[in-house]
């Protein structure tokens, strides 16, 4: 088959950026999404052309690298799945395939189609996390876990950190990515001690880079993962709770 | 120079408490006057890292990733071993240590083994009080599942994400470290080499990958856990960015490299689909419980699969295996379709796979037991190849997986360099010539959260007071002169061919000359045609662009021209070893029925390779391995 791109081509994080238009034939529709752009560079470099810059490494839908927006949904067409688990068969021949980076203000554009999406990583740093130093832990079994509580924490735990919820949303908010994480550890019962902190901390961090949720609902339907927008309503109860609580130590404190 | 493991004297019980109790101490107030650099952030990078940090210790954190809980340990699927024995089902720490060993076909430390078998049980412990979201029972209990390999269920998991839950686990705990000042992390930062002064591991010199800048870094020890080298092969079911450089690196300032020719085989991938085809995708392990797998008698049997009858067609594991079946540990499994393709019955449009049928499963537990069971898989499979298994075979074929061959390190986890620590896959430790499934997780992990920060301190104790050897030294400056001259040369080339252009051709090398089956004459051809292409690579290389921006075409570059010179490495290694062993498959050494013959008389040392300056001659150092506590036996599964 045979397909056209427009593809989104900017040299550095302060240049300015344009679309490119190539056609690429002669591809396969076993081919992956990420294939394709593997042979379209391919051909560039035999041009003399600079290959288009893009972030990928499993190519299984787990790492959470892949990060496209394909005709204007992150991850492109088929719900439930990651760019590099998009395959051509799902494209017609002679299909226009518009492909940009994420576009948000808390992901800047590094070069071409990756962006930087460090900010993630610092809502993690301020709370997501159990405090338990190596070495001090119970046996395992200790700690009774109901089932469906562990099914529900591994519901939110599954989030791979791509992002796509973020690119989807109007405001560029990161309530989904955030709420997949406090829940993971909120729900569980090693996460209580530090469930109140935890929450108030990320939800801060979090405004800190990122817009604010207005309940579009967007980024549930772009996750690869399908995580629930369920989990934002946790967090804002938890949120919310939270802020009583801290009063209440507060106060007792005085 | 001499080998010294390093392996504790007394009963091998008791050899890992003995040891903490001899080792030296850094006193908890002066656990911050050490630093310590952490390059990668998989299991073994981030566990070590964290757990260095909450000692005291300053750490500074390196990974080419944008985000460290993007490491390719994410992707492991199937599960982690611990000797818990919450079955009830006899497990103990003996018997992880013997199945290990044995698996191993006896070409591992057994010292090592057992400090990793006796440490697994603390490592669930820990995961589970990080918020690790293992699968659990009604009850609440910890739920297990089986492997390959061993008798006893004790493989615990987090559905089809194991790997991905216990990284996220200590991506948080590094995460927390972070937080509080007592990591420093540089993401997307490369080391693309270690910094060595009179013979002593000092620091690394590394790249930014988004401004290009190179800096120097030092430090009191450096620690490598910088992952397997597969993809040295180009198609396996690594994660793309995974590579040797690192490795290759400290090679070349003075590691040894040990056993590079012991590599794992998967059996269940999804075979190659067109030229195209960039990384393989792995089907896990646990099909083989439900599936049979089979190929037509005849040759060129063009029939779809439902419509071949039972008569035409050949279960050839259960056929020459009648008592593991298709439950075979992986190299057998492996060799076993090797043979099927290549003798002209493979299936499929590129006829390079074989049936994994689960139509009798279906017909006896019904659809939903194994939608249950494998839905995901299932789902995964459909949507690479486009066939719904439920109704049409899987077709499956053998793909690099895993490399148990690694940097030489002695007990303490310490190269043959002093101050060079090397974790998690990147060492050769514990798996001999055959990892079984569900134990590199648990390697990585017990490395990083338990064996590192026990032993390090033995090296720094006596550096107390000592700074370390500043970025001013002139081995610094000379180091990065070094990498900025390698890089200025890929960037002259502007020959003709891309960068994955070379790696392909390397790994169609590789794979027929030393992937599956070995012999003298295709090995001989390797070494042959390596070299050359290698030469090739540096005059004829494309590599456009600069060096001071992001340049994606640049990284390859560095880690395709290490490949090219480990590739040959690799090749020797194996034309060395007199045997077949594991994964390491030596035509002209086989049993009558085809199996794999070891040769315990000359051949039971670790092979540790050190780098002479000429890739044609690298020299041989040998650590002769001692088994005094399993019994040395050819291992049969008729
Ligand atoms: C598909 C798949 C499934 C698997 N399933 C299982 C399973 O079920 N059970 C099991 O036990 N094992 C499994 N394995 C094996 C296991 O996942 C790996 O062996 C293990 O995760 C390796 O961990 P690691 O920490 O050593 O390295 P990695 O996770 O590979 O991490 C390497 C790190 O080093 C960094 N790095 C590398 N080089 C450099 C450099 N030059 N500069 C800076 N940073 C660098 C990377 O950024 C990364 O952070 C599986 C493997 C695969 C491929
Ligand atoms: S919530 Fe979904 S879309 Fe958002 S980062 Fe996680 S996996 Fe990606
Ligand atoms: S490349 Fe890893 S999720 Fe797509």
């Amino acid at each position: 088959m045979k397909v056209t791109l427009t593809v989104w081509r900017q040299p550095g994080p302060t240049a300015t950026g344009k679309f490119e238009t190539y056609e690429v034939d002669e591809v396969s529709e076993d081919m992956s999404f990420l294939e394709l752009f593997d042979v379209l560079n391919d051909r560039l470099v035999g041009k003399g052309e600079e290959p288009v810059a893009f972030d990928h490494d499993c190519r299984e839908g787990i790492c959470g690298s892949c990060s496209m927006m394909i005709n204007g949904r992150p991850h492109g067409p088929e719900l439930g799945t990651a760019t590099c688990q998009l395959h051509m068969r799902k494209f017609q021949d002679g299909a226009k395939i518009t492909v940009e980076p994420w576009r948000a203000a808390a992901f800047p554009i590094v070069r071409d189609l990756v962006v930087d999406r460090s900010a993630f990583d610092r809502i993690v740093e301020s709370g997501g996390y159990i405090t338990a130093p190596t070495g001090s832990a119970p046996d395992g079994n200790l700690i009774l876990i109901p089932k469906a509580v562990a099914d529900s924490a591994m519901d939110a735990a599954q989030c791979i950190g791509c992002g796509a919820c973020v690119a989807a949303c109007p405001n560029g908010a990161a309530n989904l990515f955030t709420a997949a994480k406090i829940m993971h550890l909120n729900l569980l019962p090693q996460g209580q001690p530090e469930r109140w902190e935890r929450v108030t901390n990320m939800v801060q961090t979090m405004e800190r880079y990122f817009g604010s949720c207005t309940n579009h609902g967007e980024c549930q339907t772009a996750c690869p993962k399908e995580i629930s927008i369920d989990f934002i309503a946790l967090m804002n109860r938890d949120y919310i709770k939270a802020q009583f609580k801290q009063r209440r130590l507060a106060s007792q404190r005085g | 120079m001499a080998l010294d493991a390093k392996i504790p004297a007394g009963p091998i019980a008791h050899k890992w408490d003995n040891h903490k109790f001899d080792v030296k101490l850094v006193n908890p107030a002066n656990k911050r006057r050490f630093k310590v650099i952490v390059v990668g952030t998989g299991l073994a990078g981030a566990s070590a890292a964290a757990s260095l940090a909450e000692l005291g210790y300053q750490v500074e954190v390196h990974t080419f990733h944008d985000s460290p809980r993007r490491a390719h340990s994410i992707a492991a699927q199937g599960g982690i071993n611990a000797a818990k024995n919450y079955r009830n089902d006899d497990d103990s720490v003996h018997r992880l240590f013997y199945d290990t060993v044995k698996g191993g076909d006896y070409r591992a430390r057994e010292a090592n083994v057992y400090r990793l078998a006796q440490v697994s049980v603390d490592i669930i412990d820990q995961c589970v009080a990080q918020g690790v979201p293992f699968a659990r029972e009604y009850g609440g209990l910890l739920d297990n599942r089986s492997f390959g390999g061993a008798q006893v269920s004790r493989t615990f998991y987090a559905r089809g994400q194991t790997g991905q839950q216990l990284l996220l686990g200590a991506y948080q705990a590094l995460a927390n470290q972070i937080q509080l000042g007592n990591v420093k992390l540089h993401n997307r930062s490369e080391m693309l080499d270690l910094v060595v002064k009179d013979g002593v591991a000092v620091g690394i010199v590394a790249r930014n990958l988004m401004t290009g800048a190179i800096t120097s870094h030092s430090a009191h020890a450096v620690v490598l856990a910088t992952g397997g080298y597969g993809n040295v092969f180009y198609l396996s079911t690594n994660a793309k960015a995974s590579n040797v450089t690192a490795a290759w690196r400290a090679h070349k300032r003075g590691a040894y490299m040990a056993n590079p020719c012991f590599t794992q085989i998967h059996p269940t991938c999804i075979p190659a689909s067109d030229e195209f085809q960039s990384k393989l995708t792995l089907m896990s392990e646990s099909l083989r419980n439900d599936g049979r797998i089979w190929v037509p008698k005849e040759f060129g049997d063009e029939r779809p699969p439902g419509q071949i009858p039972e008569e035409d067609r050949d279960y050839y594991l259960e056929r020459r295996y009648p008592a593991f079946g298709n439950l075979v540990p992986r190299d057998v499994a492996s060799r076993a379709s090797k043979r099927e393709v290549d003798a002209g019955r493979g299936v499929g449009p590129l006829k390079n796979g074989v049936y994994l049928d689960f139509a009798d499963a279906i017909d006896r537990l019904g659809r939903h037991v194994i939608e249950e069971r494998y839905g995901n898989l299932f789902q995964m499979y459909e949507r690479i190849t486009g066939e719904d298994p439920y109704v049409v075979p899987m077709r499956i074929y053998p793909a690099v997986h895993y490399t148990m061959g690694g940097l030489w390190v002695d007990y303490n986890l310490m190269s043959n360099v002093p101050g060079l620590y090397v974790l998690g896959e990147a060492n050769f430790s514990d798996h001999g010539a055959n990892r079984l499934g569900a134990s590199a997780l648990m390697q990585g992990l017990a490395d990083g959260y338990f064996v590192l920060p026990a032993t390090i301190g033995d090296y720094l104790a006596p550096q107390l007071g000592s700074q370390p050897v500043t970025t001013d030294d002139p081995v610094f400056a000379e180091t990065q002169r070094s990498v900025e001259d390698t890089i200025s040369r890929f960037l002259s080339i502007r020959g003709t061919r891309s960068v994955d252009w070379f790696h392909r051709e390397l790994g169609k090398i590789v794979w027929d000359n030393c992937g599956m089956a070995r012999s003298t004459e295709s090995l001989e051809k390797a070494i042959a045609e390596i070299p050359a292409l290698r030469e090739e690579f540096w005059n004829d290389v494309r590599i456009l662009g600069e060096g001071d921006t992001l340049n994606q075409s640049l990284e390859k570059a560095g880690r395709v021209a290490d490949f090219l010179e480990f590739g040959e490495l690799m090749c020797r290694d194996a034309l060395h070893r007199e045997e077949s062993c594991g994964g390491h498959f030596r035509v002209e050494h086989q049993t009558e029925d085809g199996e794999a013959l070891r040769n315990d008389d000359d051949f039971a040392y670790v092979a540790a390779w050190e780098y002479t300056g000429d890739h044609a001659s690298p020299a041989l150092h040998k650590e002769q391995l001692e088994f005094e506590n399993v019994h040395l036996a050819q291992r049969s599964y008729k």
